[in-house]
């Protein structure tokens, strides 16, 4: 690879000034960006933080003019200096983005060339049925005169820069072929693709596994020192934030809160929104108090569930007298007890199983061998995995769940009414205005108004539909709550109200919790032991803190240290610790 | 991996043609009597006697009284060769019968599904991207409008505009003097002449069904992320618009393939017989109305061998296409 000119680090490369983005609603126009303003320095990052809806992602495609209609820019400027660029000609050279004609040739020069993107979810964002090759090639032979072969072989480079194995063989592959942390290596390699002076990267890391995440992070960071470019990180997660920003701007609700240096920030923040935002992070990272309260109180019981030796396999053999493929063993010889009143934490990485054991509890799938034992408040023990008929319905009225995504697991043509309602019509436990009366009672409960039972689920924010989820999940009364990834779609600022409430629930009705979750921080603080899950085993297992501060097994070292901390003097991640399986 | 696809996927059609043809087999067996209860049926009506003993040596002759699977042997081990037996009510082989009117009904399904392509592609690409506009609605509007008309309505209406205002010839497929010469270039030239008449009433209802489908896949792909990252890479409206999202809404316009073809080669029969076409239609109906055994039977398992075809050539054409699928 040649040497690339780089700019002067420090020089302001992109400059946005008052940003405003409206999108026209039958109720006026909604503003979703409201005066936005910030500079992009080379050789530095810029992390955007705000939550769902602060309207940081359409302030950075608004720099690229590349809003979803009907939205569009309606004040502002976006000023890319060109000439402080290493694309610059010597002469000044300031070109207002917001100015040029979003169609038309001008900002398509731009686009990917000067200024590139990536994008959160790298499944969906990149083209299924074209190689990957053939989206990489396709950026240069936009903007640079060069040939088929040309374009090809330096699309194999950019793959090796962004270290996929074999980039000769994998520039023919297509994405469905690579698993998610590749997926957005490749996109990176294609938004590398004309050595832009600017990288927008929307939420690059939130759809993958922690590990996976510290390595994009790792691998933006020293490309950026390679290139000089100045990246623009937009991020809700503030040890993302801490790990890489050089400075940072906090967003809500489309306008800036404060902006400022990551010492800034971190060490003095000045508004209450970034302070909370903080503390909420903060509040997460540590037991939660009220749980160790409680637990001084009221001791932990006698076992409610016993799982052992289960093994849950997925049979992908296929092709003539099923030669081709091989047996997954999702679960490979689970041993674990849930006791009563006790939240145990199930973590690990995408792959791991830490779901298939969730629903194998259920019973949503058939366990292929082993026991899982379930006793009952009378004291009668059942056998889940064998379970059926009479047997299972009562198991699963005692047993129940909450789903992770507060979008999809609400039926949207049933109003709230019929939602929390159902388990309790379908089990024949309540009907007609008693069901009513107890939907309304379970709103209560959960924190949402009465009135709320007539509403569909669009009309709730994300937090609002987990507390229906939740209030469907407690309607029968049951004792042990499966709860898959509960707050992982939920801001941060909304991930301990829910499980604060799930605490209260837990005091109130005498709950058990098997908490799945991906993420280190909320275990820590909901939950009173974790087993950690390694490829369906489960590599170590003990109370919380005694794991995440004095780990024992290799996975869960690599596993904790690539968990980016909020605290910007402790940047670890990039000396952080690797696990090979098998090593 | 592709070609093993396919080649699989052919060989997966020897067993699906044989259920089939049994599957066709059957169906003209179903009615009660046979070829030679019709024809005593229809000489009793005329006032004609009946000769029992006649009758019985003509059953034996052609083998009617065997058991179903005997004659099914008889009947396929025929077409196998290429003889599909001889047809009673015509005394001709039945091969003589069918071919020609095969061959124009296969050339006015291919030709009315190039048509609806050509109408329907670009349209339900401008009504997707320009959705709400005038022009949407009215296309929406017209759509349903050809969705709801039954196509041999159209084919009176057509037919009389044709005549009255403009004097054309629009019966069959070929002026009077080129009906039965032999095939020439100005024979040619005058089936064109015809062909677009039914082409374009055959080809107005399937047209709007795929101007909706086209509408419907092509605005579920608009908003994909994968458009905004081309988008942020800087391709233009248009070269983005056909290599991403058309493409990917093509999957269900080629899936029509598969049943488009049977569909306008049985659909067509109304059409065929106030159009009087010379296409396999009219002479099926015919032969199912009279019993007449092996030629319905030859008719069905072509129109059949359609479909399967269909099918096959629409799953090769999405395994081109789409590479997920090609790799399952």
């Amino acid at each position: 690879m040649e040497r690339i000119a780089t700019a002067d680090p420090g020089q302001v490369v992109l400059e946005v000034k008052g940003l405003v983005a409206e999108f026209p609603t039958r109720h006026g126009p909604f503003r979703a960006v409201d005066g936005v303003s910030f500079d992009l320095r080379a050789g530095e990052t810029l992390c955007v933080v705000g939550e769902s809806g602060s309207g940081k992602s359409v302030t950075a495609r608004s720099i690229l003019q590349i809003v979803d209609t009907p939205g569009r820019i309606v004040a502002g400027e976006v000023l890319l200096h060109r000439h402080r660029t290493a694309r610059g000609t010597g002469a000044e050279e300031t070109i207002d983005l917001a100015r040029l004609e979003p169609r038309g040739k001008a900002i398509r020069a731009i686009r990917g060339r000067d200024i590139a993107m990536i994008f959160q979810e790298p499944m969906s964002s990149l083209s299924p049925v074209h190689t990957i090759g053939n989206q990489i090639a396709e950026v240069i032979r936009l903007h640079e005169t060069v040939s088929k072969k040309e374009a090809r072989a330096r699309s194999i480079e950019l793959l090796r820069q962004v270290e996929i194995p074999r980039p000769e063989s994998a520039v023919d592959r297509y994405t469905f072929e690579f698993s998610g942390g590749m997926r957005q290596r490749a996109m990176i390699a294609m938004s590398l693709a004309c050595n832009p002076s600017v990288l927008i990267a929307d939420e690059p890391t939130t759809a993958l596994d922690v590990t996976t995440q510290a390595e994009i992070l790792d691998l933006i960071k020293r490309l950026q020192e390679s290139h000089g470019m100045a990246v623009m990180l937009i991020t809700h997660d503030m040890g993302v934030v801490a790990e890489t920003a050089d400075s940072i701007v906090v967003m809500r609700h489309g306008k800036l809160v404060e902006r400022g240096s990551v010492e800034d920030i971190f060490y003095a923040p000045q508004h209450d929104y970034t302070k909370m935002l903080l503390q909420a992070v903060l509040d997460l990272d540590r037991p939660s108090e009220r749980r160790l309260a409680r637990r001084a109180v009221q001791a932990i019981g006698g076992p409610v569930v016993e799982i052992r030796g289960l093994v849950k396999e997925f049979d992908l053999r296929h092709g003539f007298m099923r030669r081709k493929g091989h047996v997954l063993k999702a679960l490979d010889d689970i041993d674990l007890t849930l006791h009563e009143g006790e939240n145990l934490g199930v973590v690990g990485e995408s792959g791991s199983g830490k779901t298939t054991l969730g629903r194998c509890l259920l019973r949503v799938h058939d366990p292929s061998r082993g026991e899982m034992l379930y006793r009952a408040s009378g004291g009668a023990v059942a056998d889940v995995a064998t379970a059926s008929g009479n047997g299972l319905e009562r198991i699963r009225r005692d047993i129940r769940m909450i789903f992770q995504d507060p979008f999809a697991s609400l039926n949207p043509r049933m109003n709230v009414a019929q939602i929390i309602g159902e388990p309790l019509l379908v089990n024949g436990v309540a009907s007609g205005a008693a069901l009513r009366s107890r939907v309304a009672q379970l709103l209560d409960v959960v924190g949402l108004p009465a009135a709320a039972m007539e509403r569909y689920p669009h009309a709730f924010s994300g937090g609002q539909r987990q507390r229906i989820g939740i209030a469907r999940a407690i309607a029968l009364e049951p004792r042990v709550i499966v709860a898959d990834e509960a707050t992982s779609a939920l801001d941060v600022s909304l991930r301990t109200q829910v499980l604060d409430l799930l605490l209260e629930l837990q005091e109130r009705l005498g709950l058990s919790f098997i908490f799945i979750s991906h993420d280190i921080s909320v275990i820590r603080y909901f939950c009173d032991r974790v087993a950690v899950m390694f490829r369906g085993k489960v590599v170590e297992i003990g109370e919380t803190e005694e794991v995440c501060t004095n780990p024992q097994h290799g996975y869960t070292k690599a596993l904790l240290s690539a968990v980016p901390h909020p605290d910007p003097r402790h940047r670890g991640m990039l000396g952080r610790h690797r696990y090979e399986a098998g090593a | 991996m592709l070609l093993t696809y396919i080649i699989k996927r052919i060989l997966w059609t020897i067993p699906f043609l044989f259920a089939v043809s049994i599957v066709a087999f059957a169906l003209i067996q179903a009615p009660p009597g046979d070829y030679l209860t019709t024809f005593a049926a229809t000489l009793a009506q005329s006032g004609d006697m009946v000769d029992q003993e006649r009758l019985e040596a003509l059953r034996t002759r052609y083998g009617l009284d065997q058991p179903f699977i005997v004659q099914y042997w008889k009947w396929i081990s025929g077409v196998l060769v290429g003889d599909f037996g001889i047809s009673f009510e015509w005394q001709q082989p039945v091969s003589n019968l069918i071919w020609e009117r095969m061959a124009l009904s296969l050339c006015l399904a291919v030709s009315t599904l190039l048509f609806t392509w050509a109408v329907a592609f670009p349209i339900g690409i401008y009504s997707a991207v320009r959705k709400y506009s005038i022009g949407d609605y009215l296309i929406t509007t017209l759509g349903f409008l050809g969705l709801a008309m039954p196509n041999f309505l159209l084919a009176l209406v057509l037919m009389y505009i044709g005549v009255v205002y403009f004097g054309a010839d629009v019966g069959g497929l070929f002026s009077p003097e080129y009906q039965t010469a032999p095939w020439s270039w100005p024979k040619f030239v005058d089936l064109l002449k015809h062909i677009w008449i039914p082409v374009v009433i055959l080809g107005t209802s399937s047209s709007a069904a795929l101007i909706r489908i086209m509408r419907a896949n092509l605005l579920d792909e608009l908003n994909k992320p994968y458009v905004t990252t081309a988008r942020a890479k800087g391709l233009s409206e248009f070269r983005l618009l056909l290599k991403y999202p058309v493409r990917l809404a093509l999957n269900p316009f080629v899936s029509t393939i598969g049943w488009a073809f049977p569909q306008l080669i049985s659909g067509a029969v109304i059409t065929a017989f106030v159009l009087s076409l010379p296409t396999a239609g009219p002479l099926l109906l015919q032969a199912l109305l009279a019993q007449d055994m092996y030629l319905a039977g030859a008719f069905i398992l072509l129109l059949c061998t359609l479909t399967v075809v269909g099918m096959l050539v629409s799953d090769i054409l999405l395994a081109l296409l789409d590479p997920r699928i090609r790799y399952r």
